[in-house]
């Protein structure tokens, strides 16, 4: 059976309550990821404007960031992407059982991440580092944390040069958290996304000539993996 | 839900309350739509009788400033955010998209049902702002709306969260043009009204998530103090309004495409006569909503922008003039020589190429650097932007109630009654907002509570016209609802229309048509005046 001719057939599967039919929903849900793109965008422009006013505080907050848990999260999203994939392909092999597992390996996963996540939220949390007032640093040259004060100190800033550093840190803190805080929570949406889709699977929802919601399920993990790719180095690489 | 017999009507299908509210029939989403709107209309309208009754002479007469800029916030707000936004494409997009296309309904008819119950909670949670109204206009300027008093965040999340809704719409109505016109149909083929919902839907689209996420974040920055808007904490509020004008200035032509869309439907009708250069007006909608995309910047010219990105946004601004100057002509040019009916829709259809010619015409005062810097924040640009808004789009959804009355109810409208609620709508109307141009030009500031007495008389005759109408509406809306009601029954196709949407039972089955149709060769072929006859398909002139 030919590509077309496939599609065709599901087009007219009574199963397809919408009426748009395969191809129908598949645009849809791009033209979604365009929106949830352009969600994102307005906070990636807004970084780079702040990126280039205030380099130096920017550059100074980015040391306290753990690359290492960084890291080990972009590990994370990126299996968890082959899994769901994984799953997908299963399902449109028929193979349900093996597409369930899959998609319960793919929750895990964002589990972990979330995990990994609050270990550095509550990190940041007890250094008094806040959306919009951060207090403590990491000073590069003696690699220890310090507060904001004493780091002003020991690099001599004239007052109003602090000032600026102050209001540079604390704008650095603010992205970091709405952009890692938003991300996270498509992470959460994404789970419930994956989590309906496994219920519905067990309940033998979807089969090899029905998956649309699970493709389009799959679609959307990509892109909150996607876009942690984008995230990672953004805060935790670039200096 | 396809179950339904083609010879019974949507209206009498599903009556129940339950049945409305539940319902997934594109046409009665559409209607239930459009009376939410008109309530809302008639509530920001009252407001600005409101406003301008206060304005009928200098010093306080009825209200005090805080209440002035609470009227006015209230005013602005719901007008763009409640009424005109959602406006023609929740309404007359909804209910005609699909039978226009041959289509059974939208392609996601759940997610359509959705989006209203997302605009209805947005639009709630909006009025809960009213316990403590926003008092900053609508545009919600930081660093006022972060330090005013009142519960602007509720109206900003209120203005999200309907986001959503404008969001839904707009996908659900490009998926179902791409994948669910009937045979025949190609592109080159699509209905007037079609191409500006497709334009329309793209800025809905690509727009609103930009918007969503500022106004998110001026929330954030009230309620966590963030600093990104926030001077004092090294942000910067010139950003807010270059995100919020991003979105803002294609609002413009999310408001005024699906107007330019219903008149390319009526004129042909209305003046027998091919519709002139199809393809110019249909490509001069995707052409306007793509330029509306890199002009946001004149509305900026005055608050702090580097002189050549004036100069840039000013020269770009020139470039939406073109497509839409090529409207004005191509409908000028339908009009030439047709034979004219001037019955109530047709009437609204020519007041619309009147006033926004109007609005066009003083919006390149605006665009022209020089003269906006003078005009900026005066009442030229109250008078402007509401020939644009009231005079174009509202005058076409007008048109468009008018047009397709008979097919939504079954029903007529009285022809007498009509001509009336028109005449006094237009002369209302200029009455109001003609003088705003000579208060501007003369220099009276806009969301002024006082002014100085030379400009009084301007303003007296503005408050008079502004009570004829007010009256006009609801002259116009009573008689609208009275006729859906008790008015005579219709015909099939009272006007002869060739458009596919008249080529069913009026008021049409819940799945539009009793079969799938086929499109017709043309639909705007009504041959020419020698024809005397509507229908020709022998001597299509100008395509
Ligand atoms: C009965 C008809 C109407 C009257 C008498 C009226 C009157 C007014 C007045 C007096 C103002 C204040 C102007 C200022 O000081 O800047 C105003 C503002 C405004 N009006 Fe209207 N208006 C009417 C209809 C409409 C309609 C139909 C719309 C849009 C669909 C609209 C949209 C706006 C907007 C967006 C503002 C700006 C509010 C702000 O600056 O926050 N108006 N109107
Ligand atoms: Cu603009």
């Amino acid at each position: 059976m030919s590509a077309s001719t496939h599609a065709l057939y599901r087009d007219k599967h009574p199963v397809h309550e919408e009426l748009g039919g395969y191809e129908g929903a598949k645009l849809g849900m791009w033209l979604f990821l365009a929106t949830e793109l352009l969600l994102f965008g307005v906070l990636f422009a807004l970084f780079f404007i702040f990126h280039g006013k205030f380099l130096e505080p920017f550059k100074a907050a980015h040391h306290t960031l753990d690359k290492v848990m960084g890291g080990l999260n972009t590990v994370v999203l990126i299996v968890s992407s082959l899994s769901v994939a994984l799953g997908l392909d299963a399902i449109q092999r028929g193979r349900r059982k093996l597409s369930m597992i899959c998609m319960g390996i793919t929750i895990a996963l964002a589990g972990t991440f979330l995990v990994v996540k609050y270990f550095e939220y509550s990190e940041k949390f007890h250094h008094h580092i806040f959306p919009g007032n951060a207090t403590m640093l990491k000073d590069d040259a003696v690699h220890e944390i310090v507060s904001v004060d004493d780091y002003i100190a020991r690099r001599n800033m004239g007052p109003e040069e602090a000032a600026d550093f102050k209001k540079g840190v604390n704008l650095f803190f603010t992205f970091y958290f709405m952009m890692t805080g938003v991300h996270g929570l498509h992470v959460i949406i994404g789970m419930t996304v994956l989590f309906i889709i496994m219920l519905k699977m067990g309940g033998g929802r979807y089969s090899h000539w029905y998956y649309t919601p699970v493709e389009n399920g799959a679609l959307y993990w990509h892109l909150v993996d996607l876009i942690w790719i984008y995230l990672f180095p953004l805060f935790y690489l670039i200096s | 839900m396809s179950h339904a017999d083609a010879s019974v009507s949507y209206l009498q299908e599903g009556r129940s309350v339950w049945g409305w509210l539940s319902t997934t029939d594109h046409k009665k989403i559409g209607i239930m739509y459009l009376y939410t709107i008109l309530t809302f209309f008639i509530l920001a309208g009252a407001a600005a009788l409101l406003v301008r009754l206060e304005l009928i002479a200098p010093g306080p007469t009825i209200v005090d400033q805080q209440v002035y800029n609470i009227l006015m916030t209230f005013h602005g707000a719901a007008m763009v955010f409640l009424f005109i936004v959602p406006g023609i494409p929740a309404t007359l997009g909804n209910i005609l998209l699909p039978m226009m296309i041959g289509a059974k309904d939208v392609a996601f008819p759940r997610l359509n049902l959705m989006s209203y119950y997302v605009y209805l909670v947005g639009a709630m949670i909006a009025l809960i702002s009213l316990l403590s109204p926003a008092d900053t206009g609508w545009t919600f300027y930081a660093p006022y709306s972060l330090k005013s008093g009142s519960l602007v965040i509720w109206l900003t999340l209120g203005a999200f969260v309907m986001g959503f809704a404008s969001i839904m719409t707009g996908f659900n109505f490009i998926v179902t043009i791409h994948r669910m016109r009937c045979p025949g149909l190609t592109w080159n083929k699509l209905p007037l009204f079609i191409w500006a919902m497709y334009a329309t839907s793209i800025l809905q689209v690509l727009a609103t998530p930009v918007v969503g996420m500022t106004l998110v974040m001026l929330i954030m920055e009230r309620v966590l103090d963030i600093g990104i808007f926030n001077p004092a904490k090294g942000g910067d509020p010139i950003l807010f309004e270059s995100f919020f004008w991003f979105y803002s200035h294609p609002v413009v032509y999310i408001m005024i495409l699906p107007g330019f869309g219903i008149i390319g439907e009526i004129l042909p009708v209305f003046s027998r006569r091919p519709i002139f250069g199809y393809k110019a007006v249909a490509y001069s909608s995707l052409a306007i909503a793509l330029v509306s995309f890199i002009v946001w910047g004149h509305h900026m010219f005055v608050s702090g922008m580097s002189d050549w990105s004036r100069w840039v946004f000013s020269f770009l601004t020139f470039f939406v003039a073109v497509p839409t100057a090529i409207k004005i002509f191509n409908w000028i040019m339908t009009l030439w020589k047709g034979s004219i009916h001037f019955e109530a829709p047709m009437l609204y259809a020519l007041g619309f190429v009147f006033m926004f010619s109007i609005a066009g015409l003083t919006g390149i005062h605006l665009a022209v650097l020089v003269t906006d810097v003078q005009l900026h924040d005066t009442y030229f640009v109250v008078a402007h932007f509401h020939y644009t808004m009231q005079g174009g789009t509202v005058v076409a959804l007008f048109a468009g109630l008018h047009y397709w009355f008979p097919m939504f109810t079954g029903r007529r409208y009285n022809e007498k009654m009509a001509f009336w609620g028109w005449l006094m709508l237009f002369i209302g109307f200029n009455l109001t907002f003609f003088p705003q141009f000579f208060l501007g030009m003369e220099g009276m500031p806009r969301r002024y509570f006082d002014y100085l007495p030379q400009f009084q008389t301007w303003h007296a005759i503005s408050t008079v016209g502004s009570w004829l109408n007010g009256g006009s509406y609801i002259f116009i809306l009573g008689h609208l609802l009275y006729a859906a009601f008790r008015g005579e029954k219709a015909e099939q196709n009272p006007y002869q229309s060739l458009s596919l949407e008249w080529q069913t039972t009026a008021p049409p089955p819940t799945t539009n048509f009793a079969h799938t149709p086929t499109f017709p060769e043309s639909i705007y072929d009504y041959g020419t005046m020698d024809d005397g006859h509507a229908g020709g398909h022998s001597q299509r002139k100008a395509g």
